[in-house]
């Protein structure tokens, strides 16, 4: 491969990470076949106690959720009803890795099916279970990553994350993955910088690379510049860290004592698990893409999600954006497939053009609003008219809930300001009740340089006066008019932005929860 | 002396029946002589509340009402202790709750 090639995913636990690239997904060993079916039972039996005593030994030092997460697989592992049906297959004939194998992927694929993150991400630590006895089927000797390394492939197991020595640095690229699996859980927990959703990538990887896990990118084959700018950032960032952990637990004032608002923005309910809500003011953006994953969510299952949401926030409130499919966001038998999907048939225009699927939707949020402090916004609104038809469809869904005598209330309903109509011409939209500035699809429209392609990210930056400018328009209209305006995109909780966004005017940030101790203490940097 | 015994219980754990739970549910389970079986609806289908593997895949999540039955010796104790276990929202409360 020649040149740096970068790729972008989604930050899991931030930090940054340099070394050689480890992967994961090196073919497993080749089974021998035994002579018989007994001798391929008691192979199998000897795998499973083998790799119980693995992870038997690995829980001596494991604490806290590791251990919790260590103590379930043993469970599984000793349970009769997990490795039955591989038993039964060996008994008609099959090798034991295949029969092992076979039956741990049906044992998966229930997990992988279910329509709540929280079990799907299980599919990982059983995924872990099979690959354990796999290993101790074949005798395969323990391949370790050289320290430092960077681990990528399409998912990590627990045992795998547990084994390795991160005292040395290192980190985790994966082209699937989930920032609610175990692993990221414990990624965040010990501080190792990993990224999910990288995708897969046709060119054969290998060699040293940058992974920088505060934004969610990785570079491989990296230039001398693009190290020597990745070393800047990553010594500014462990201080950044050091001093940052100091202003989580407080509320975020600037340096002349201005009072900044500072709230998460979340992709899936469960990641509320692992923020004190004390330290933030509420949620300023919960996506509800992650409904929409594989299948149409249903009513119940899209309540049980908002209201989650709304009784861990408390008082404080919580913004969630009506679904934002379409564009780099395809969900199949909802979206179109188009030529030119950021300027398509995505955000509120979607939701309109599927009234049926919008609906749903509406109510379930209309239904959670009686259990916190909810508001509600539109994703790519461009004329008012949208923001009114989606306004009228509340209001119709609002009077069918009363007349069937089911609890709900009307939250407040915003727009979301990132089509530059709407940055632009803020005064056609006084009927909304708060903004929210998308910052990044403000900035790739403004800059005409989408923001998934690498060749054009020098154009992508929210910090060039254009987009500053509209910024601080909107926010200025937004205090003449009384209309509240927050900022949710990246550049909220990116540090280097910050002080550009609190001269244009915002006092209310919304950033990854990841990100919080870091932007309260860049906002306390700035004077404004 | 051959008994049964039969109970429902609000699941109000965070996340359901989820790993941690489940552990803590079968290990109890596994105290009593009596076959103890769970399920998510009045009629069943009926899971082995003994076998993580079987709880697990039940994919109970959190509202969920959990139906406990059990037959045999210590059937009652078996059921009343399992429903207290999930009354006590298995003994975690707060301390699951990570900080950032």
């Amino acid at each position: 491969m020649s040149g740096p090639h970068r790729l972008q995913g989604i930050s899991a636990s931030a930090g940054y990470a340099e070394g050689p690239l480890f992967d994961l997904d090196r073919t497993a060993a080749h089974y021998t076949a035994r002579a018989t079916a007994a001798d391929e039972k008691a192979a199998l039996e000897a795998a499973i106690d083998a790799a119980t005593a693995r992870l038997a030994a690995l829980i001596e030092t494991a604490d806290g959720a590791a251990a919790d997460i260590l103590e379930f697989q043993i469970a599984m592992l000793g349970d009769d009803a997990l490795g039955r049906p591989a038993f039964a297959a060996i008994h008609a004939g099959q090798p034991a890795d295949r029969a092992w194998r076979q039956a741990l992927d049906a044992e998966i694929a229930g997990y992988d099916a279910s329509d709540q993150d929280y079990f799907r991400a299980r599919a990982a630590d059983i995924r872990d279970i099979r690959d354990q006895v796999l290993q101790a089927l074949t005798e395969d000797g323990d391949v370790l990553a050289p320290a430092g390394a960077i681990l990528y492939g399409d998912d990590i197991a627990p045992t795998r994350f547990l084994e390795t020595d991160w005292s040395r640095g290192g980190g985790i690229a994966l082209k699937a993955g989930s920032t609610a699996s175990h692993v990221a859980m414990l990624a965040r927990s010990r501080g190792v910088p990993m990224v999910v959703g990288l995708g897969a990538s046709a060119a054969k990887l290998a060699g040293t690379a940058l992974l920088d896990a505060e934004h969610g990118g990785i570079v491989l084959s990296p230039s001398r510049a693009e190290i020597d700018a990745f070393r800047q950032s990553s010594s500014s960032f462990a201080a950044r860290r050091d001093l940052a952990g100091t202003f989580l637990a407080r509320p975020a004032m600037t340096r002349t004592g201005t009072a900044v608002r500072v709230q998460v923005n979340i992709a899936d309910p469960s990641d509320v698990d692992g923020i004190d809500i004390a330290t933030c003011d509420g949620v300023g953006l919960m996506r509800t893409e992650f409904l929409f994953g594989r299948t149409l969510p249903d009513e119940e299952t899209q309540y049980r999600a908002y209201r989650k949401v709304l009784e861990w926030a408390g008082e404080k409130p919580v913004t969630i954006r009506t679904v934002d499919a379409g564009g780099d966001k395809p969900v199949p038998g909802f979206t179109v497939e188009e030529g030119n999907p950021f300027l398509g048939l995505r955000g509120i225009r979607l939701s309109l053009a599927r009234p049926q699927v919008f609906r749903v939707q509406i109510r379930a949020l209309l239904r959670a609003a009686v259990h916190g402090s909810l508001k509600v916004m539109f994703p790519m609104i461009a004329i008012v008219e949208e923001y009114r038809q989606a306004a009228a469809m509340f209001a119709e869904e609002q009077a069918t809930l009363a007349a069937r005598g089911i609890a709900h209330e009307m939250p407040p309903l915003g727009i979301m300001v990132e089509v530059p109509s709407v940055a632009i011409v803020p005064e056609a939209f006084t009927e909304a009740a708060f903004f929210s500035i998308g910052s990044n699809d403000l900035t790739q429209y403004v800059m005409a340089a989408a923001r998934d392609n690498a060749a054009v990210a020098h154009l992508n930056s929210v910090r060039h006066p254009a987009v500053l400018r509209l910024v601080a328009a909107v926010a200025a209209f937004g205090q003449r008019q009384g209309i509240p305006v927050s900022l949710c995109g990246d550049a909220g909780g990116d540090p280097a932005s910050i002080p550009s966004l609190l001269e244009a005017g915002l006092r209310d940030l919304s950033v990854a929860p990841a990100q919080l101790a870091m932007a309260k203490a860049a906002i306390a940097d700035v004077s404004v | 002396m051959s008994a049964s015994a039969e109970a429902s219980v609000l699941i109000t754990h965070e996340v359901g029946l989820h790993a941690r739970p489940s552990v803590k549910f079968t290990k109890l389970a596994k105290t009593f002589a009596a076959d103890v079986e769970i399920a998510l609806a009045a009629n069943g289908p009926w899971f082995d509340a003994k076998s993580i593997v079987k709880v697990m895949a039940a994919k109970a999540p959190k509202g969920t009402v959990l139906h406990i039955r059990a037959s045999g010796d210590g059937a009652n104790d078996a059921v009343d202790a399992l429903a207290e276990l999930v009354r006590r929202d298995f003994d975690e409360g707060a301390d699951h709750v990570r900080t950032a």
